[in-house]
């Protein structure tokens, strides 16, 4: 074992990099994926029965097959379609898909958006059906009815299982190392095994960062939790 | 053009096979997590407990890439120790079997040891009374209840799994994303491709899921279900 060369400052510099590239990727692709999700969601939910088959196959295809194939066919597949290779040179927002970063948040919020679309859909679909006569008979409307009772407590009942998809998000931007010249914790450990031959303490650091952003993200919902459901939980007295 | 479908369409017998032995891996590994969990003995209680935080702490990619190459090392240093200087490659089936079982193990843990926790008790204390061994109990009441406590969250576990064989094919196995991605470096139209071995991918799944929906059914005769 040969702990000193991770601790080099070119090399703690580069993972450095990585955990900003990871962090960036990680919270870009939940805010961009997290309104989708919202969208999807309500159209899940909706009374439009054309839209609902369309987010419904569309979150079943996204959770069947494997985010790699996704990233691939982002980053690799789209730029072979002339359609947008006529595009992508010049007209705006078609030239940044010859952006690794743009491919693989894109990818990573199409993903999310699948997973967390389908939670929401079913937190939705589990408000108690008396909050919802209750608010109606106080006279609000359907958009009102959504706004004020539905989505408050949808979306704190979706915590817990939306804390599970934040985590799985993060290991999944390790996928981001897949794509050339992206620069994330996993590529920056792949670059030290490669310069050093020393995998295991290059993917050991890896996996120790992961480790502790996991803690962290699981503290983090945790603690919302306790303030958010509060009111879920069982009476003390 | 047709050849490189025909050998992506050969690769999913690869990419089933790296599945279904990573599945056994991991049931295998489940069971022994949830026995050492449900166990009562701090040592056994505490290794299962770090077993299962770390694994679902680690992004799957970073454990494949260290037991591979980590491991393609550990190995032959070991050899170099024990005075043979023959070299040994780790082959990358068995080191994507190993670390899919291995981390999908960490998962069908909790799973298992839900379902075990399921089971009204009394169902092995009449089992005991009627003077069954401890393995007779297992095996002829617990096993066949458990099956069913523990389908769910097995189905769950076992399409993530298949979705994650895809990553094999960065260390170097030959499987379907593996043969898509070659041949769409050969041929300069990666959409298709990529788009075909989706669709692969998405058969399998689905042809998964209706199956354990079959086997859900049969588990479940007899089982009140609760009409809201």
């Amino acid at each position: 074992m040969n702990w000193a060369v991770i601790f080099e400052p070119q090399n703690l510099a580069l993972y450095g990099t990585g955990i900003l590239t990871t962090l960036g990727l990680l919270f870009s692709s939940l805010a961009v994926g997290g309104v989708m999700a919202l969208l999807f969601a309500l159209a899940l939910t909706g009374p439009i029965a054309s839209l609902r088959w369309i987010v419904g196959a569309y979150t079943y295809v996204i959770r069947g097959t494997p985010l790699l194939i996704q990233v691939y066919l982002i980053y690799y597949g789209l730029g072979q379609l002339e359609w947008i290779q006529a595009r992508w040179d010049s007209v705006w927002p078609w030239t940044h898909f010859k952006e690794p970063f743009f491919c693989a948040l894109l990818a990573f919020s199409l993903n999310t958006a699948g997973y967390t679309a389908e939670m929401l859909a079913g937190a939705i679909r589990e408000t108690s059906a008396g909050e919802i006569e209750a608010a109606q008979s106080f006279g609000m409307s359907r958009f009102k009815v959504l706004l004020h009772i539905v989505l408050p407590s949808a979306l704190r009942r979706t915590l817990p299982a939306y804390s599970n998809e934040v985590v799985m998000m993060l290991h999944s931007t390790s996928l981001a190392s897949a794509v050339p010249s992206m620069l994330d914790v996993t590529a920056a450990a792949s670059r030290i095994y490669s310069d050093y031959y020393l995998p295991f303490e290059a993917y050991l650091a890896a996996a120790s960062i992961y480790l502790t952003a996991s803690f962290c993200l699981i503290g983090f919902f945790k603690f919302s939790e306790g303030h958010l459901l509060a009111y879920l939980a069982p009476r003390k007295h | 053009m047709n050849a490189y479908y025909l050998a992506i369409l050969q690769g999913s017998v690869m990419t089933v096979g790296v599945s279904l032995a990573a599945l056994l891996v991991s049931i295998i590994l489940g069971l022994a997590g949830a026995a050492a969990k449900l166990s009562e003995r701090p040592v056994l209680v505490a290794l299962a407990t770090v077993y299962t935080t770390l694994i679902r702490g680690i992004p799957e990619l970073v454990l494949m890439l260290l037991i591979f190459y980590g491991g393609s090392i550990g190995l032959n240093h070991l050899m170099e120790l024990l005075g043979s200087d023959t070299v040994i490659d780790i082959n990358p089936f068995v080191a994507g079997v190993l670390t899919i079982g291995f981390i999908y193990g960490a998962f069908m843990t909790e799973t298992f040891r839900g379902a075990m926790l399921a089971i009204p008790p009394g169902q092995a204390e009449a089992a005991w009374a009627f003077g069954m061994s401890r393995s007779q109990t297992f095996l002829r009441i617990t096993a066949p209840q458990m099956v069913r406590y523990a389908l769910p969250g097995f189905t769950n576990n076992w399409l993530v799994l298949i979705k994650a064989t895809a990553l094999v094919s960065l260390i170097g196995l030959q499987e379907m994303t593996y043969l898509a991605k070659q041949a769409s470096a050969a041929t300069r139209s990666p959409f298709v491709f990529f788009l075909f071995t989706a669709a692969l991918f998405l058969i399998y799944t689905t042809v998964s899921l209706f199956a354990l929906k079959k086997l859900n059914a049969r588990f479940s005769l007899g089982t009140q279900r609760v009409q809201l």
